[in-house]
């Protein structure tokens, strides 16, 4: 059972939690910073000379496995450590009103971070015609795809006490899901694996949203998986009351 | 005693606990422990470090799972019905683990609404507990500011919010200095008159100053139930009760 209300009130305290200490402020501030570097001056965007955001939506997946995770090691990693789940699980709350409420947070700053990479849109709008499908559909992958990598840092963090660790386990599956569809190209593989490795692919199903192409199926793969890692991390905390 | 007798007895009874067993691996933290506990009355679960009150209380609160046996907070089945029995228990669980960066208030807010509480009731219920415990001094400073002494009546604030018939006192004087724990023992005894009190402590003359009632846990059992009203000195009563327990443990070895 998750009353959404009980779910909000986790989520506000996550919020502020994450303005509280640096981290919030910190994502804010690297994600448009490191965009923009890797875009504008590391990137070949001035070479060619076009008003395209393709390198701009190109990075974001790999900025978003480092950042998302970062957003989430601390929630439960940190609870443990300080003992302050004991606390919030004697609450009257139940397990998913926790998880979905800490996700949720973590995604109200992901959104907000994502939103102040609108800058280098807005510049790269100034300098020429931008195709405006593009970047919505981008957009929206982007938060698609960023919102799994806070799924997967959350549950990580329920496995572990330690913030580091989760987030390194967590980066390392997120570039995992990534690279697996560079595997696929690999034509030593039988057909059958290459299609499948092609499918758990992140990218497989981000590229096409920023081209403004924004597939059901695409769309749906990726809230599947967060869901699967919301709903692991529920597991792992349940079963961590047998002691 | 016939079944329906039990039934009603349970039902008098603000915590009724039976043949409790928990074990973590090879060991046996709680073993096959059974007691009920008095509605209004402070009963205090005594016992050295070590001998499973903590555990116990985690297992009571919900944040444990018993292996085998049962346990009833105010009529309800934590097992079955583990949100309404939390609604029912305010728990400060031992060494109070609270959000040091958080201010006093904040913290109480976030407490209040995750009972529920919204807008003015929220605020009205967070007024009220920080009044009783006496926190409007540090009530804007962040709990890591705050005195331990302060720091544990936050712990008791948040486990008041919501009213709850019963408080779990997880060894609520540990750490602090003479006159805090003077100040703590006179909160919890006010608290008794108004809640179900079950608190954990491993200090003779607190419990001899505090409860109506002792239950003393050596190795995960229940070894004595001692009513301290009735005892005419309960201090030396349960210096007597300690004593034989370890005369027994030496004769054992």
């Amino acid at each position: 059972m998750t009353r959404p209300s009980r779910a909000v009130v986790v989520a506000r305290r996550e919020v502020l939690t994450a303005f509280e200490t640096p981290v919030g402020w910190m994502v804010l501030a690297a994600l448009p910073a490191a965009s923009a570097a890797f875009f504008f001056v590391l990137g070949p965007f001035f070479a060619i000379g076009q008003a395209d955001l393709r390198g701009f939506f190109s990075n974001l997946p790999w900025l978003l496995s480092l950042v998302g995770p970062a957003l989430t090691m601390r929630s439960w990693a940190e609870e443990r450590r300080s003992g302050a789940d004991e606390l919030l699980t004697t609450w009257p709350l139940t397990t998913s009103e926790l998880v979905v409420g800490k996700f949720l947070g973590a995604a109200v700053v992901l959104a907000l971070a994502l939103a102040a990479t609108g800058g280098i849109v807005a510049t790269v709008a100034l300098l020429g015609d931008l195709d405006a499908g593009a970047v919505v559909g981008g957009y929206l992958g982007a938060f698609l795809l960023g919102t799994c990598a806070l799924a997967v840092g959350e549950f990580f963090s329920a496995l572990t006490r330690s913030q580091v660790v989760a987030w390194i386990a967590a980066v390392a599956v997120l570039v995992a899901l990534q690279l697996v569809g560079i595997a696929a190209g690999a034509e030593a593989l039988p057909e059958a694996v290459r299609a499948v490795l092609l499918h758990l692919s992140l990218q497989t199903h981000y590229q096409p949203m920023t081209h403004g192409v924004v597939d059901l199926g695409g769309v749906l793969w990726l809230l599947a998986l967060t869901g699967g890692f919301l709903a692991a991390t529920g597991l792992v905390l349940e079963a961590r009351r047998e002691g | 005693m016939s079944s329906r007798a039990a039934a009603d007895s349970a039902a008098a009874s603000a915590v009724v606990v039976r043949d409790l067993v928990k074990r973590f691996g090879s060991v046996t933290a709680v073993d096959g422990v059974s007691f009920s506990v008095a509605e209004s009355s402070v009963t205090a679960l005594l016992g050295p470090n070590g001998a499973g009150k903590t555990t116990l209380i985690r297992v009571l609160t919900g944040y444990l799972l018993p292996d085998s046996g049962s346990v009833r907070v105010a009529g309800v089945d934590v097992l079955a019905d583990p949100l309404e029995a939390r609604r029912r228990i305010g728990y400060l669980p031992e060494n109070n683990p609270l959000p040091l960066e958080l201010p006093v208030d904040d913290f109480l807010r976030f407490a209040a609404g995750a009972r529920g509480l919204r807008g003015a009731a929220a605020r009205d219920a967070v007024h009220r507990v920080v009044e009783r415990v006496g926190l409007a001094e540090v009530w804007r400073k962040p709990i890591g500011a705050c005195s331990k002494g302060y720091r544990q009546r936050v712990g008791l604030a948040q486990a008041l919010l919501g009213e709850p018939e019963l408080l779990f006192l997880d060894e609520p004087t540990n750490g602090l200095d003479p006159l805090q724990v003077v100040e703590m023992r006179k909160l919890v005894r006010e608290l008794g008159s108004e809640h179900t009190v079950l608190l954990t402590s491993h200090v003779l003359p607190e419990v001899a100053a505090l409860a109506e009632r002792a239950l003393l846990v050596h190795r995960g059992r229940l070894v004595a139930d001692q009513d301290l009203v009735a005892a005419e000195d309960a201090e030396a009563t349960l210096e007597g009760l300690f004593l034989d327990l370890m005369r027994e443990e030496v004769a054992a070895s």
